[in-house]
């Protein structure tokens, strides 16, 4: 059985700790000690965490994160 | 506020951004200029550019080739080469080109991510409640002079370690360092380098060598950069940013969003009843009422979309113009305190966002949070005494209240 999923990414080289991500979505991104944003375990997300994902991608000023949608 | 210039006749040609005008009001022009011209130039200050749109106010933050932040704040004497020199600057990291700017960067970025930041919220929570505490029994007083602007100074203060009771020299320093853009940039420097402010920051150094304590100095003492310990300039000097990056942004911050709420009732009502706004309404804040514009000056001649720019030129750079533009903000003069999509620029953008941006949205965050709890209900009781501060940082200086029952 497949299932709509989400591979989230951030880029490190355009993130620049603006930290919206992670307020909006602490279930899918962290920050390090310097303040910049890397994803929770491997990225892939379902249901509601890829909708939180996208919001936060809409958010980050940078244009730092990516949200693709696939089959899994 | 200064006054002393001439007026401006037209802002695509001869804009300031220290014009009456534009103090009052600045949303109308920067509209105008984006949709009519882009990129203004003015003759004012020696020669000034001002990119208005969100693409092009984007194109100069992240384009540190041609373009130095070894001085950010516009005003008569540019400082040469010599003065300052690049790209470590003045008052590194926002005065720092890469890449240097990076290393500086780097050693505070600890200090000031998140986690660390949230743990100071009761410190600031108390603070507010003491300052609110203050005002107890009066219906009408002014909510700039009472509340916003001491919040970020005892908050930096306290960040330092340094006695709270010094707050009132630090905001003193940082208004004739802003405000006054037509005083010579040396003058106003000394302000900070040769008086009392020096040899009280080398008596703070001394007390935290002697004694080191888990505060914001002593993290200073310890850092390093490529293996060094700060030379106690460096120390000094980064204070010094600390307070002239983050006093003044923030009371503007924290006083633009109460002027907001008590200016639209229906806003302030929602907030009161409906706790789950608070993150989106933060944000949308931040983004239309963005208190700081930066300054750049252009490194060597080269052609920017047509446009001769000239070996240090200024260029303004007005973050609030970019968070006004219709093409990335829908309905973007609106404020609406449910924005779901909301990617602003009020922290800048690139290697430079803002070092405090946590600690800045946390104190903004509590500082309103504390007063809707203590006053849900309060008006502006005088709207034409509502002042707004002139310069590169907007806010009011002035807001007087009502609180009703
Ligand atoms: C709402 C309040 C604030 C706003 C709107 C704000 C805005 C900004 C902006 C737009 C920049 C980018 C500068 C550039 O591109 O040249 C910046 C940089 C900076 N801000 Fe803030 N700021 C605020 C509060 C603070 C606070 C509280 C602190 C620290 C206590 C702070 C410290 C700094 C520093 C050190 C930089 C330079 C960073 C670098 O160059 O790498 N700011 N700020
Ligand atoms: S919102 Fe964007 S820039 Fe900010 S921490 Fe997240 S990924 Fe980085």
């Amino acid at each position: 059985m497949t299932a709509v999923k989400f591979k989230v990414t951030v880029d490190p080289d355009r993130c620049q700790g603006h930290n919206r991500c992670f307020a909006i979505a602490p279930e899918v991104f962290d920050v390090d000690d310097l303040g910049n944003a890397f994803v929770v375990g491997d990225g892939t997300v379902d249901g509601a965490l890829g909708a939180k994902a996208q919001n936060a991608a809409a958010n980050c000023p940078e244009y730092a994160i990516t949200v693709t949608e696939f089959q899994g | 506020m200064t006054g002393r210039q001439a007026p401006v006749g037209d802002w695509t040609t001869d804009f300031d951004h220290t014009d009456p005008t534009w103090v009052r009001d600045p949303y109308p022009i920067w509209a105008e200029l984006r949709a009519q011209c882009p990129v203004a130039h003015s003759e004012r200050y020696g020669g000034t550019w001002l990119p208005t749109t969100h693409e092009l106010v984007s194109e100069v933050a992240y384009d540190t080739e041609h373009f130095t932040s070894r001085a950010v704040v516009v005003d008569n004497l540019r400082p040469t080469e010599l003065d300052l020199p690049a790209p470590i600057g003045l008052a590194p990291p926002i005065t720092s080109d890469p890449p240097f700017h990076a290393m500086a960067r780097r050693m505070l970025l600890p200090a000031f991510a998140p986690k660390k930041i949230s743990s100071l919220e009761p410190m600031v929570r108390k603070l507010c409640g003491e300052l609110l505490d203050a005002t107890a029994g009066r219906s009408v007083f002014d909510a700039a002079v009472e509340y916003t602007q001491h919040i970020p100074v005892g908050v930096i203060v306290g960040m330092l370690g340094f006695p709270l009771e010094d707050a009132d020299i630090f905001r003193r320093f940082i208004t004739q360092v802003l405000e006054k853009v037509d005083l010579p940039s040396e003058e106003r420097l000394d302000m900070f380098m040769q008086g009392e402010i020096e040899a009280y920051l080398n008596d703070q150094i001394e007390a935290h060598r002697a004694q080191p304590r888990d505060d914001l100095t002593s993290f200073l003492l310890e850092a390093e950069i490529d293996g060094n310990k700060l030379a106690i300039e460096h120390v000094r000097g980064t204070m010094i940013l600390l307070m002239v990056a983050g006093i003044d942004t923030t009371w503007s911050a924290i006083g633009a969003a109460l002027w907001h709420l008590g200016s639209h009732p229906d806003d302030r009502r929602r907030l009161a009843s409906d706790a789950s706004l608070w993150p989106t309404a933060i944000e949308e804040f931040l983004r239309a009422y963005a208190p700081v514009t930066m300054g750049r000056l252009v490194i060597e001649d080269f052609d920017f979309h047509g446009h001769r720019m000239r070996k240090d030129d200024w260029v303004l750079l007005p973050f609030p113009s970019a968070n006004r533009d219709e093409t990335v903000f829908r309905d973007a003069d609106k404020i609406l305190i449910d924005r779901q999509e909301n990617r602003h620029a009020a922290f800048g953008l690139g290697i430079h966002r803002c070092l405090g941006s946590n600690l800045a949205r946390m104190e903004l965050t509590v500082a309103l949070k504390e007063w809707m709890a203590r006053y849900p209900d309060f008006e502006l009781s005088d709207p034409e005494a509502v002042s707004w501060s002139g310069g590169q940082v907007r806010g009011p200086r002035n807001l007087p209240v009502r609180v009703l029952n």
